[in-house]
């Protein structure tokens, strides 16, 4: 629990932001089509009707409430999204990590496939795919979106497990007879978390962007009422010839922020991982100063020297000029 | 020299897996293709409709497996995709040849003034980390998590609807002008180009801002560049001979990677955009289950990201002189 | 004669959240023109710091804390005042770095920018400080190839095609490019084999002869100090706690510090002895600790050891002054060591 909380302390602003984001959807995932006023497919008589008390996000064509629709999607789109973030991320681990524990022709050969299905572009693919596939539920959506989406975290895993064999330690622990599968989950897999974690949220990233792309074309099931489906009737029945901007804006920006929180999250983990994006962020400012990392050495007498009879004055308040030893006033 | 041939050896076996996949995914999913295609046209007489079917070379076929396989690919060699399903007769490969080239030049000139741009911003913001610049990353952010279609949609809604600016889509106004080498149809199609052009680089510009700017962060601290300070060279020479330069190369090999990506992304937009292009062309063959033009454009995409990855690469190794003498030792 | 380099009571400090690391601690050393004056640590010792620190190329967290660094070299004063590094403008760093103060870093590899060629980068540093046209610089580049014995054709060449001692040398000659007057050493020989240091220590030797240039030399090598360089700092923990000439250093080290050094490589001549090492680990630099900061590792300790000023200086009159409790100077040999008496420390009245 302690470190936790100092993982969360040590989290810059930008991806607690993004943890927050990302759990009021996680939140509205949950109880939202609980709540949800209508049922998503209902039809009324009220078309194409603007915001307004009885529907907040307006209707559709249909008369369908986009409300109900949105919260429907989101939880939809996140069930899709997170199911296929933990069936990437298993197979990315085990072909990452096995492919350079092992080595030689293994290694070989699974890199050769991950390269492979890491050039393909996989929209062509994903449309080829689905077009032949029946549209029934999320399922084959969730497959063919795991089937493309392992090589990348597969690479990056690989070579960071290349870097940590490092070969003296991991040979040591074979010499005293340390079993492989030991090796890997004890010793190996903590040192990834933060890169397991990053790739994680990456997969989820790309699994609702892709799943949204897929659903707006229509190749998923249009009557599943995910954000992308949302959007393809949007898109079908011409909200935007009709402008009506409700019907596309909610879901368009449910997506949006959805993204954009775990964007916010991945590179909160970005710098957690790399001190040295971190290191410049918590001291850029030196005695009320802004120091840019390729300034020369900053002289702490010439600092504060320039800050004027004023500043000065209100820094020896700061805590920072408590830690320099310089009582307030002291400085006058 | 050897870097290139193995990399090139490495995309071969890439377009292998590509077309193995593109003959086996017809076969390979439950039920039988030809009756789905064929269900499409109910109404053909019997002697069409076995016409039909003997035409479906690509997808269907008779003999042995491996036979069938042999023949797939000897088409592959000719550009024979087969015939086109929607525009029955009309062979798939005249289809494409109108809408490549839209594509090309959209989506190719938008890719490289987006990671252009993107590179450019991301050394400024790199080099002065923490700046207002890096600080303004998270509305970039903003605009990369959105999904593409979306931006465009609100686009098109200000500029197109609601302001009658731009065109809301197409490739040029059919009713003014028609495609020939004429200023008044560059002129049309270039004004049709601009939103759809936008968007695409309003979407991508923030990964690779981000992605160079991180690459700078770890590049600064390297020992060359504060030697290059040691040295008292100028600031320009410093950030971009010493320090861009270096960083380039990572950031080149991302946006190889991202190359599937990126094109993938393009395409949408140019449905959205109901754009003439191979994307949109995409679309309609999947709306009209037109198979063989579905499975030629996925090969035509697949082929034209190895291309442009082989080009990376050569770009790559003009500026990496450690990549020119690797595997020559 | 005034030294051309003084350093002067330089404190160097890492700020974090979880406090400062006090890398360096009032640390002053001089350096007279043409000497050679090794500076002697252990890794953390704060040599680095030091040395990065006086020419202002530390990176944020870093910050200089106190003291001055003055610079007496007559192309910036002209006769004048001496200029304090620590308190110049961007424009007037230009001046100093390279032309008058370079730097030769420890790992080549890492040092050399990979994309350019060894021609480029060598131009770089001589067409940023002195104005001469393109080919007269290009003729200066491959004269300094030859000084450090560099065949002319690897001008051409790109860092990874060079052999390790190859681009050390390639960093040296750079060094020289603009005619520096202080040369800052920072562990050159280190990453390389025996043989190739010898080699590049009797370039070194060499071209200081020839050109005339102060060199500051950072290892943490002792064995090499005692013949390389005039005059010996020895460094720990980010304090200095012993200075003087080469021979005195060697004969009668005073530190227990520096007696443990020396001990723990063996000579070439005379009986054989046992090898001992120094035991413990040195301080956490977070600490400002009073008094000599050797205390937990040292055999020797008295309580008037953890009141000592440690921070040495030259001495302008004979003996201790008031404020300085513990500092013994005899001649040229500066400690701050208590428990060695003046008799012990020994008597080196001429420099070599």
């Amino acid at each position: 629990m302690k470190s936790l909380a100092n993982i969360w302390r040590n989290l810059p602003l930008k991806a607690k932001i993004g943890v927050g984001l990302f759990g009021f959807f996680v939140l509205a995932a949950i109880i939202g089509p609980e709540v949800q006023p209508y049922d998503p497919s209902l039809q009324t008589p009220l078309t194409m009707a603007a915001p307004s008390a009885q529907h907040w996000f307006g209707t559709t064509q249909e008369g369908q409430d986009i409300l109900s629709q949105v919260l429907t999607g989101i939880r939809l789109t996140l069930e899709l999204a997170l199911a296929v973030g933990v069936i990437v991320t298993v197979v990315s681990v085990l072909v990452g990590v096995t492919s350079a524990f092992l080595g030689g022709i293994w290694d070989d050969v699974l890199s050769l496939i991950t390269n492979v299905f890491l050039v393909l572009p996989p929209l062509p693919l994903l449309i080829v795919l689905l077009g032949y596939l029946s549209q029934q539920g999320q399922t084959p959506t969730i497959i063919v979106l795991s089937l493309l989406g392992w090589p990348w975290g597969a690479r990056v895993i690989r070579a960071q497990t290349l870097a940590i064999r490092g070969r003296d330690f991991i040979d040591a622990s074979r010499e005293t007879g340390e079993k492989s599968w030991r090796i890997i989950l004890f010793e190996l897999i903590p040192n990834e978390i933060s890169l397991i974690a990053a790739s994680f949220v990456n997969t989820v990233l790309y699994a609702i962007g892709a799943s949204v792309a897929l659903a707006f074309v229509g190749l998923t099931n249009v009557n599943s009422w995910s954000l992308g489906t949302i959007l393809f009737w949007a898109q079908t029945d011409s909200a935007l010839q009709s402008a009506a901007w409700w019907w596309f804006v909610p879901a368009g920006l449910a997506v949006a922020l959805i993204g954009t929180s775990l964007v916010l999250l991945n590179s909160g983990l970005d710098e957690l991982g790399s001190p040295r994006l971190r290191a410049t962020r918590g001291t850029a400012k030196v005695a009320g100063h802004k120091i840019w990392p390729t300034d020369p050495t900053p002289v702490l007498a010439q600092l504060q020297s320039s800050r004027g009879r004023l500043g000065s004055f209100l820094y020896s308040f700061s805590r920072r000029s408590m830690l320099e030893g310089n009582a307030a006033g002291g400085d006058l | 020299m050897t870097y290139l041939l193995r990399r090139l050896a490495f995309y071969l076996v890439a377009a292998w897996v590509a077309i193995t996949l593109n003959f086996f995914i017809p076969r390979a999913v439950p039920g039988n293709p030809a009756e789905i295609i064929l269900s499409k046209y109910p109404d053909l007489t019997p002697q069409a409709y076995k016409a039909l079917e003997q035409m479906i070379g690509g997808v269907v076929g008779t003999g042995s497996l491996w036979s069938q396989y042999l023949h797939y690919w000897n088409n592959v060699f000719h550009f024979n995709f087969g015939v086109d399903l929607a525009n029955f007769p009309t062979p798939v490969s005249q289809i494409l040849d109108q809408s490549i080239p839209w594509t090309l030049i959209l989506v190719g000139t938008a890719t490289v003034i987006a990671f252009l741009l993107g590179t450019g911003l991301g050394i400024l913001a790199g080099w002065r980390h923490g700046g207002w610049l890096d600080r303004s990353l998270p509305v970039w952010m903003f605009f990369q998590a959105a999904p593409y279609f979306f931006i465009a949609l609100v686009l098109v809604d200000f500029f197109a609807i609601e302001h009658h600016w731009l065109p809301v889509g197409q490739g040029f106004n059919g009713e003014v002008t028609s495609p020939g080498w004429t200023w008044a149809f560059i002129s049309n199609a270039l004004e049709h180009s601009l939103l759809p052009a936008f968007t695409i680089v309003l979407t991508s510009v923030a990964g690779w801002m981000l992605q160079m700017r991180n690459v700078m962060i770890t590049t600064i601290s390297e020992d060359y560049v504060i030697a290059a300070q040691a040295k008292g060279l100028s600031k320009s020479r410093t950030v971009f001979t010493y320090a861009a330069r270096n960083a380039l190369l990572p950031q080149l090999q991302g946006f190889g990677l991202a190359l599937g990506f990126v094109v993938s992304g393009a395409l949408i937009m140019e449905i959205v955009f109901s754009y003439p292009g191979i994307g949109f062309q995409l679309l309609e063959a999947v709306q009209n289950k037109d198979f063989p033009l579905m499975q030629a454009i996925f090969l035509v995409i697949t082929f034209a990201v190895l291309v442009a990855n082989l080009v990376v690469d050569l770009i790559i190794v003009f500026f990496d002189p450690r990549a020119r003498s690797r595997e020559a030792a | 004669m005034a030294p051309i380099l003084e350093i002067d009571d330089l404190s160097v400090a890492y700020r974090s959240d979880g406090g400062d690391v006090h890398a360096v601690e009032r640390v002053s050393l001089t350096l007279n023109a043409g000497e050679v004056v090794g500076l002697c640590g252990e890794s953390g010792s704060g040599k680095s710091t030091l040395a990065y620190g006086a020419t202002r190329l530390l990176r944020p967290p870093a910050l200089i804390t106190g003291g001055s660094v003055r610079y007496r070299g007559r192309r910036i004063t002209q006769g004048g005042d001496p200029a304090d590094i620590l308190t110049m403008n961007n424009r007037e760093l230009a001046r100093i770095r390279w032309r008058e103060v370079a730097i030769v870093f420890q790992s080549a590899m890492n040092a050399l920018n990979p994309v350019l060629r060894v021609q480029d980068q060598i131009l770089d540093a001589i067409t940023a400080h002195l104005k001469l046209p393109k080919h007269e610089a290009r003729e200066k580049a491959a004269t300094l190839l030859d000084l450090v014995g560099i065949p002319r054709d690897r001008l051409r060449a790109y860092p990874h095609e060079l052999s390790g001692g190859m681009r050390q040398r390639v960093m040296i000659a750079m060094a020289l490019a603009s005619d520096p007057e202080v040369v800052i050493m920072d562990e050159p020989t280190t990453a390389l084999d025996v043989v190739v240091q010898r080699d590049i220590l009797a370039q070194i030797v060499e071209l200081k002869e020839t050109l005339g240039f102060a060199v500051l030399f950072i290892t943490h090598d002792l064995s090499l100090l005692l013949e390389l360089a005039d005059r010996i700092a020895v460094m720990y923990a980010g304090r200095l706690l012993e200075t003087g000439t080469a021979s005195a250093i060697m004969r009668a080290p005073a530190h227990p510090y520096t007696q443990g050094l020396l001990h723990s490589f063996p000579s070439l001549h005379g009986p054989r002895r046992e090898l001992v090492g120094i035991p413990g680990t040195p301080p956490d630099l977070r600490d400002t600790l009073s008094g000599c900061p050797f205390i937990p590792r040292c055999s020797h300790t008295v309580p008037a050891c953890s009141e000592v000023d440690m921070s040495l200086a030259p001495p302008n009159g004979a003996g201790d002054g008031p404020d300085r409790p513990g500092l013994i100077t005899v001649g040229n040999h500066l400690t701050a060591c208590p428990i060695v008496t003046p008799e012990e420390v020994s008597q080196e009245g001429v420099l070599s």
